[in-house]
């Protein structure tokens, strides 16, 4: 029941989202106040004749509208292409069900466990000096730039039955590979980067200067974190969050290698979304990708939310500074 | 510190660790072998030449589409400007049922093109697509901030120094932003060589005609052949590494190029 609920709340979601971006398009754009410079006078020799501009946006605006507008629009159309009824039906199905909350599981462990450490990794890259600090970015980086079905083998390797942990696993009947432990591992592995890479520049930026003041008036080293620090990287520590959940519900190569799709046990929503759709049950599998949509357009919204509270926080440092 | 290196090394490094010491088990010979079979190179061939071929469409368009959002005013620029992202925050299984949904012969777009002979769907075109579609916002975010902080007084003076508006694009703004273009490709590329969710639905999975790299991986993986998989990931791997240096080294590039304000 509750489910259900929440899932109208979420769908009407939607055209809160577009009421919202038509506003956004009403008042004059943000660049434009910010540069005064650009004086009508110099706009002629900064602009292209007209025919040009038209082109350029009219290729512009059709691109993105046939690559990337329209399937969107064919998750919508294909989850609802038998109604309402259909629509919901498909959502509660236990398969269906089972897979949102083993989706729902997996993020809420993989977000917690990356903010904790990506916020000590942030900190002792943005706070102190050491040796091998490169290499540590290189590290943390590196799941960005790696298959996502790589990071799923590594976790085969090491846990699979041929694996190096394999044997000694099964010996002791821990199942790790093929259940959740598996699927949060290599769900943790390719979110990793978010929430440390959103922190680490806004901590450099901020420096030591208030964590000093605050040791020297006698704070402990927790009071300085919890009163100072975490205060000051808040909008940038939400933004990595916000990144990290979405990647983490999301994920699907890396999930797909490890999860083994056992049916109402190891699929996570995305895999649920494959395994219907090669089943040639579009509608369920269409209703399952809807939410997943949905998530990540209320994700972009509240991102470009956040993007701004990121930028406000920067002008205020810069007046503050001069 | 000591517990940031311990968590970073059991979620990183150990299994990539693992990854390299699998390949150690296999001889050189045996690597070889396994990389040039017919079916192997013809994945690679297959993903990295259409990832390149995607990389530069999105070159161009992306140089197009940033162009269109900085420089001009037009109604819903804004809406544009965030569906730009859309790529990024679709789950890639979403993207590549969605895409393959609106290429197939009965689909929106499928349709028309099949009319006119063109078939996208299950074929390598389709792959093309899909990798179009995933590498649009990499060119598009870099180049964004760079073409924004662009002193509009060069492009005023090479124009009152008499350049034409062809000109000044081409041998003033265009220099100014190649740091930026080629990160965003070499960043699309990457992506595009990588991925698996948005690709695998409509590439039809043809062995040799239009199997990727990732699914290789993935079926061998499925067939209990580990030393093929990881053989292939290996190759895979010390791409992406190229890259991510190519990358830091652009960057360093473009930083050495702006002048200390």
């Amino acid at each position: 029941m509750s489910l259900q609920t929440s899932l109208i709340s979420r769908a009407s979601a939607l055209p809160k989202y577009a009421a919202t971006t038509d506003l956004a398009i009403t008042p004059p754009a943000r660049e434009a106040a910010g540069r005064p410079r650009a004086a009508a006078a110099s706009r002629d020799l900064r602009s292209e004749p007209g025919p040009v501009r038209f082109i350029i946006i009219a290729l512009a605006v059709s691109f993105l509208t046939i690559f990337v507008v329209l399937p969107l629009v064919v998750v919508f159309a294909s989850a609802f292409s038998k109604g309402i009824i259909a629509y919901f039906a498909a959502l509660a199905e236990p398969e269906a069900l089972s897979a949102i909350k083993l989706t729902l599981l997996v993020a809420a462990i993989s977000v917690a466990l990356n903010l904790v450490f990506g916020v000590i990794a942030a900190w002792a890259i943005a706070k102190f000096e050491f040796r091998g600090k490169t290499f540590l970015i290189t590290l943390i980086d590196l799941p960005f730039s790696v298959s996502p079905v790589i990071s799923g083998l590594v976790f085969v390797l090491l846990f699979g039955a041929q694996g190096y942990f394999g044997t000694w696993l099964q010996a002791r009947d821990i199942h790790i590979l093929f259940a959740v432990p598996g699927i949060a591992l290599a769900t943790i592995f390719v979110t990793f980067p978010f929430v440390a890479r959103s922190l680490i520049p806004l901590m450099q930026e901020q420096g030591t200067q208030e964590e000093e003041a605050a040791i020297s008036l006698g704070a402990s080293g927790l009071q300085t974190f919890f009163r100072v620090t975490l205060p000051n990287i808040k909008w940038g520590l939400l933004y990595g969050v916000l990144l990290c959940n979405a990647r983490a519900m999301g994920e699907f190569g890396a999930v797909s290698v490890v999860s083994g799709h056992i049916r109402g046990e190891t699929n996570t929503m995305p895999l649920l979304v494959e395994i219907l759709y090669n089943e040639y049950q579009f509608v369920a599998s269409f209703a399952i990708a809807s939410l997943l949509a949905m998530l990540a357009l209320i994700t972009l919204v509240v991102k470009t939310v956040l993007e701004q509270r990121l930028d406000e926080g920067q002008t205020r440092d810069d007046s503050g500074d001069h | 510190m000591g517990l940031t290196l311990t968590w970073l090394s059991v979620i990183i490094l150990i299994p990539l660790a693992g990854l390299f010491l699998k390949t150690l088990d296999l001889s050189l010979a045996q690597f070889w072998e396994i990389i040039t079979s017919r079916r192997t190179l013809n994945a690679l061939k297959i993903s990295f030449g259409l990832s390149f071929a995607a990389a530069c469409v999105n070159l161009v368009m992306g140089t197009i589409i940033v162009w269109a959002l900085v420089r001009y005013r037009f109604p819903g620029r804004r809406l544009f400007d965030a569906i730009v992202d859309i790529p990024f925050a679709l789950p890639t299984a979403v993207a590549g049922v969605a895409l393959t949904q609106l290429f197939a012969t009965k689909g929106w777009l499928g349709a028309p093109l099949a009319e006119l002979g063109i078939k996208v769907a299950f074929t390598p075109i389709g792959i093309f697509i899909a990798m179009v579609f995933i590498g649009i916002p990499f060119v598009v975010r870099t180049v964004q901030p760079v073409l924004i902080d662009l002193d509009p007084e060069i492009e005023e003076a090479a124009a009152s120094l008499g350049a034409n508006r062809w000109h000044t694009i081409f041998r003033v703004i265009m220099p100014s932003l190649t740091p930026a273009l080629l990160t965003g490709f070499a960043l699309a590329f990457a992506r595009a060589v990588g991925e698996y969710g948005s690709v695998i639905f409509i590439a039809g999975n043809l062995p040799n005609v239009s199997e990727i790299a990732p699914l290789l991986i993935v079926i061998r993986l499925s067939e209990f052949r580990y030393a093929d998989a990881t053989a292939i990931a290996v190759v895979m791997l010390l791409a992406a590494f190229v890259i991510i240096f190519a990358v830091n080294r652009l960057q360093r590039w473009a930083q050495a190029r702006v002048p200390a304000h």
